[in-house]
């Protein structure tokens, strides 16, 4: 049993709830730059203000609330407490112990700091160890090579890829489907 | 300009009678044989009022990026099954498919077979998207080998992404490409991207 | 991947919120020879609430039919106008584009161009649409002259759609398939 380990806390960042008054006006910041926006989503890029994130908000809490398949939150770097990105868990489906996992931070002077691995580490911990879901997957194009790296350092593999699925910039890119299953992230932490 | 997009060899694609529908759902709904080569989540067991809510619902929404059919025989107006097309995106021009063919009388007969060809044509030649997506579990045999028949290639598994009965299985990942997809056709089906006629009713 | 979709030379498209939208939309609209260059409604000095009540539910929908953004200048971040595309037909892979520049002191310096070359690179490599059409009013000859140099050809016109000072002018149609877009990115690279 590791009860006193921290569920929500590494020693770079910690995972926190939405802050309403603060966080729009830095996520609205991020929709500005057109490459986060492609390295998240499959969405056309779509620039939004504050007011329209704050909404998202809104909607992410009600959903989180009402379908109890979503767990989503801010990361946040300590002790400083500043918003860096968001991290989700959607699409829980309980009777088959499965979710989907996503991650993304915003500012490019916040990548390659290891942030990225301690969100999934935590995550991986939560969702096997306090949801006791079986499996997690990850949906990411074969153009976002930072992220395939960072997922399958913390063990994902690849177990799908939808050819051509992904038409970006005048080139067509596989989508591939990663994952991990809890035998598997057991034996990696001993 | 191709003739009738909506009429196969053995089926037409049809928008149902939401109350009609609806006692369908109810009676295919219990087999949940049915229930477990289709859906995910739990089976569970809904009133007629409760599909005919949804159904109705669905069509209030009128969501321009899904596209759901109902499926008939050829000479009957009783939907047998419905297929459609969701999670369409647009700028990428994928989309995923599902199939449902309720009464166990009706599998094995080539109505699956017939109302993908359909909806592949529709996914490719008037939506113009260039792939088509599925997912099929593991232990849906039948399914499969017709979804390989329809040119589906096989393009991953989810592992152990189903638990049923004590067991965990496997989720496959299936996909066509246009290109690919129209090649195939017009070498073992010529003419069959050619569209029945109201009065032949033949492909 | 070249990522730099929403930043051109000279200005970068953007989004701000309603309320500030809708104050620098009613500004822009006390000119009538802007209201009249860009829209074929009566022009009507709107108040500031029912702009703001318009961009909240229409120009701020996020509906996969509408792409709108605000145009920003790269030397003062300045809000000078807006461009979007609408009316997207996704079978067909067709849309409309339109665009305004707010005060005439931004007119004629080249930031709807810029604005433009950015919104056709959005459509042709992320929305992947076909064509990109656009309506333009006779009587609007600087426009007319600024999309024939970002390369839309001229397609046909209704013809005394518009009335407006005692006479009838036509509605303009132009438009650019990608391959001819993607031909002038290749010439000019």
């Amino acid at each position: 049993m590791m009860i006193e380990v921290q569920l929500f806390e590494s020693e770079k960042i910690r995972l926190a709830p939405i802050d309403h008054e603060k966080d729009a006006e830095v996520e609205s910041i991020w929709t500005f730059d057109a490459e986060y926006l492609r390295l998240l989503s499959l969405e056309p890029a779509r620039a939004l203000c504050p007011a329209q994130i704050k909404k998202k908000y809104e909607k992410i809490e009600k959903e989180a609330e009402e379908s109890k398949s979503l767990f989503y939150f801010t990361i946040r770097t300590r002790p400083e407490d500043r918003l860096i990105g968001f991290a989700r868990l959607y699409g829980v489906e309980w009777a088959n112990g499965v979710a989907s996992i996503q991650l993304g931070i915003g500012d490019h002077q916040d990548h390659r700091r290891g942030y990225g691995l301690d969100v999934l580490r935590l995550l991986l911990r939560y969702a096997f160890a306090e949801l006791n879901l079986y499996r997690l997957a990850a949906i990411i194009p074969a153009y976002n090579q930072p992220a395939l790296g960072l997922f399958e350092k913390a063990g994902f593999v690849e177990e799908v890829r939808r050819r051509q699925a992904v038409n970006r910039d005048g080139q067509r890119w596989d989508l591939i489907h990663l994952g991990i299953l809890r035998p598997e992230w057991a034996e990696r932490n001993g | 300009m191709k003739k009738n997009l909506f009429r196969g060899r053995l089926v037409r694609l049809i928008a149902g009678d939401p109350g009609i529908l609806a006692e369908n759902y109810v009676r295919w709904g219990r087999n949940t044989e049915f229930t477990r080569h289709l859906f995910r989540e739990p089976a569970v067991l809904w009133s007629a009022k409760k599909y005919k809510d949804w159904i109705e619902q669905d069509i209030e929404k009128d969501n321009p990026d899904e596209f759901f059919f109902d499926i008939c025989t050829l000479d009957n107006e009783r939907p047998i099954g419905f297929i459609g097309l969701f999670n369409l995106l647009w700028n990428h021009g994928d989309a995923m498919v599902s199939i449902g063919i309720g009464d166990p009388e009706n599998w094995g007969r080539g109505y699956g077979t017939d109302a993908m060809l359909l909806i592949l044509r529709y996914a490719f030649q008037e939506l113009n998207i260039q792939r088509v997506t599925l997912g099929v579990f593991d232990y849906n045999k039948r399914a499969i080998r017709s979804y390989e028949k329809a040119g589906f290639k096989l393009e991953g598994r989810v592992r152990q992404a189903i638990q049923r009965d004590g067991a965990r299985e496997d989720v496959l990942y299936m996909g066509v490409l246009r290109e690919e997809w129209e090649a195939e056709n017009e070498l073992h089906n010529p003419g069959s991207l050619e569209y029945a006629t109201e009065e032949s009713g033949k492909g | 991947m070249e990522n730099n979709l929403f930043t051109g030379k000279l200005v970068r498209l953007a989004i701000t919120d309603p309320q500030t939208m809708a104050k620098a939309a009613n500004r822009w609209a006390r000119d009538s020879e802007y209201w009249r260059l860009m829209a074929a409604d009566p022009a009507f000095p709107h108040s500031v609430k029912s702009t703001k009540e318009w961009i909240e539910k229409e120009w701020m929908s996020e509906s996969s039919q509408a792409y709108s953004f605000a145009i920003f200048t790269l030397a003062d971040n300045c809000l000078i106008g807006d461009i979007g595309l609408e009316g997207v037909q996704w079978n067909h892979g067709d849309c409309f584009v339109g665009i305004s520049i707010g005060e005439r002191e931004n007119w004629g310096k080249g930031y709807g161009t810029d604005a433009m070359r950015l919104i056709l690179r959005y459509a042709f490599t992320e929305l992947n649409l076909h064509r990109v059409t656009l309506n333009v009013f006779e009587y609007n000859p600087r426009a007319i002259r600024s999309y024939e140099k970002a390369g839309y050809s001229h397609e046909g016109c209704s013809r005394e759609f518009l009335n407006r000072d005692g006479r009838r002018y036509d509605l303009v149609y132009m438009g650019i398939l990608r391959a001819e877009w993607e031909q002038q990115q290749a010439s000019e690279s």
